[in-house]
Order: structure tokens, then C-alpha cells, then sequence
């Protein structure tokens, strides 16, 4: 009989942000988004954990090769984001405000479509060891 | 002698830039550290004070009153904030977290009683990095 298990890739990396939205006005920005609405951007240790849930593959042991993934994560999001200005340099941001939700759908979209669809994938993103979003949600 | 440490954090962006540099040896000795447009980090930052406990409190110090007195003075500079731009006590220095050690230190001590001794600062940029700080 398969077995079902689950398997975690943590990584992580560096970025400035700041919460904005544009249709709004200088007051209502700084209402909502308060410090974080700051115009010369404040920045955060992100730590990003890949979860996929499957079936074992019986010839490898294994549910997915993690250097694979951990590869995988490294070229398609940390390269993408670390150390980088969300808001300014990721064109994934230039319309859509760089909150810790958002930032893990768009790491999802990012991953999917190199991971195996029988595996199914959760994002969980830490901006903070307090603060932290998970995507998608059952 | 008993020391005690309060810890605090602040999220801040910064870059690492020496303006006397061109933007290439910026690159060349910086890395991604030098991009112009920022990046940023979750700085934690423990502030350790030594002396005998009081006799009439069991306190070295008032480790809450410590707690608002860094907030005060410091945290609340920081915070949310670019350290190159925002932050009085680092313009015109790189903002590594060696200088911004020494910067807090500086910040801090005139804040605190007289009765206070201020043993170490440890300030942490990302889990793998950090830098401790006497005042030496």
C-alpha cells in the first residue's frame, strides 16, 4: 500500500518593502498601512517553507528528490527576491502591494508549474517570527 | 555581579555603500548587500546591563523600564525606517551592523541611570550573523 507523507524545503531570503496603495491618497495610506506605509521602505528576514504532500515513489524512497527542490526554490525564488526591493526591482509587485499574502501566492504561481501536479503544494511564509501566511488554504 | 538582557527587535531596509566608491567596487566588495534600491532584514537586538541585585526589589535594574528606555531611545529610531536616510546617528557612516552597534551604544548610554552599567550589546542582522559590542 502507498504511503502518504508530507515533506518541508525551508529557505530563506532578505528584502526591502513598504505597503502602498496607489489609488489611495498620502492620509489614507498612512492610516491603513501605518509604519509600514514608510516612502523609504523598511525590509525583512523572510524565511519561505515549500511543503508538498504525496505518495512515496517506491523505486526512490523518496516523495521528491529535495536537492531538486531545494534547487529549484533557490533559482526560481530566492534568486527572484533576495536582497532585492519588492516593490522596485520585482516586476511581480508592480501592481500588487507586497504583503506577506500576497508574496506567497505569487511564490506558489512561481513554483507550480515545476512541480509534480500529483504533488500537492502549501507555501508558508514567515515576514516575521510573529507574523507568518500560509497558501493555499483547504 | 549578575547580568541582564533585554531583547528588542526592529525591522529596518538598508544597502551597504561607500560613496567615495564608484558603483562598480561598491558591487565588487558589497555583492547584493550594495544594491541601490535597498533590501532589508529583522535586526534583533539584546542589550545586557550588570550589577548586584537591590535589596529592596531583587533587581538588578527594572528589566521593564529597561525594555521602554531602549524602545524609546532606540527601537523607535529604527523601526520601519531605512538606515541610511531615516536615522540621525548613522548619517554619513556605512550602515554595516558593526556601525550600527556602536551607533546604539552611543544612542543608549547617556539614556540610562547613572546606577545602570551597560555590559554588552548584541545586535543579530539574519540567524547566521550578528556582532556583540562593549564599548571598547
Amino acid at each position: 500500500m502507498q504511503k502518504k507523507v508530507a515533506v518541508f524545503r525551508k529557505e530563506n531570503f532578505n528584502a526591502a518593502h513598504r505597503l502602498n496603495n496607489p489609488d489611495w491618497d498620502d492620509a489614507t495610506n498612512q492610516e491603513v498601512f501605518g509604519k509600514c506605509n514608510n516612502p523609504f521602505y523598511h525590509g525583512h528576514n523572510y524565511v519561505l517553507i515549500v511543503k508538498l504532500v504525496g505518495f512515496i515513489n517506491e523505486k526512490t524512497g523518496y516523495l521528491m528528490d529535495m536537492k531538486i527542490l531545494s534547487d529549484l526554490i533557490k533559482e526560481r525564488i530566492i534568486e527572484r527576491f533576495d536582497h532585492k526591493n519588492l516593490n522596485e526591482d520585482c516586476a511581480e509587485f508592480a501592481n500588487l502591494n507586497p504583503t506577506a499574502e500576497n508574496i506567497s501566492i505569487v511564490i506558489y504561481d512561481l513554483l507550480q508549474s515545476e512541480i509534480d501536479p500529483e504533488l500537492e503544494m502549501t507555501i508558508r511564509l514567515y515576514e516575521t517570527e510573529r507574523n507568518f501566511v500560509e497558501y493555499p488554504v483547504n | 555581579m549578575v547580568y541582564i538582557t533585554r531583547v528588542e527587535h526592529f525591522n529596518a531596509a538598508h544597502k551597504l555603500y561607500n560613496p567615495q566608491w564608484s558603483k562598480e567596487k561598491n558591487d565588487e566588495v558589497f555583492g547584493k548587500c550594495a544594491n541601490e534600491k535597498w533590501h532589508g532584514h529583522n535586526f534583533e537586538l539584546f542589550v545586557t546591563i550588570k550589577g548586584e541585585p537591590h535589596a529592596d526589589t531583587g533587581f538588578v535594574f527594572d528589566a521593564k523600564r529597561l525594555g521602554q528606555l531602549v524602545n524609546e531611545h532606540v527601537v523607535d529610531k529604527l523601526d520601519h525606517k531605512n538606515l541610511n536616510i531615516e536615522v540621525d546617528f548613522m548619517k554619513d557612516k556605512i550602515c554595516s551592523i558593526e556601525n550600527l552597534v556602536i551607533g546604539i551604544w552611543q544612542q543608549l548610554l547617556p539614556h540610562l541611570p547613572q546606577d545602570v552599567t551597560l555590559h554588552s550589546l548584541k545586535l543579530t542582522e539574519t540567524p547566521k550573523i550578528y556582532v556583540e559590542y562593549f564599548g571598547e
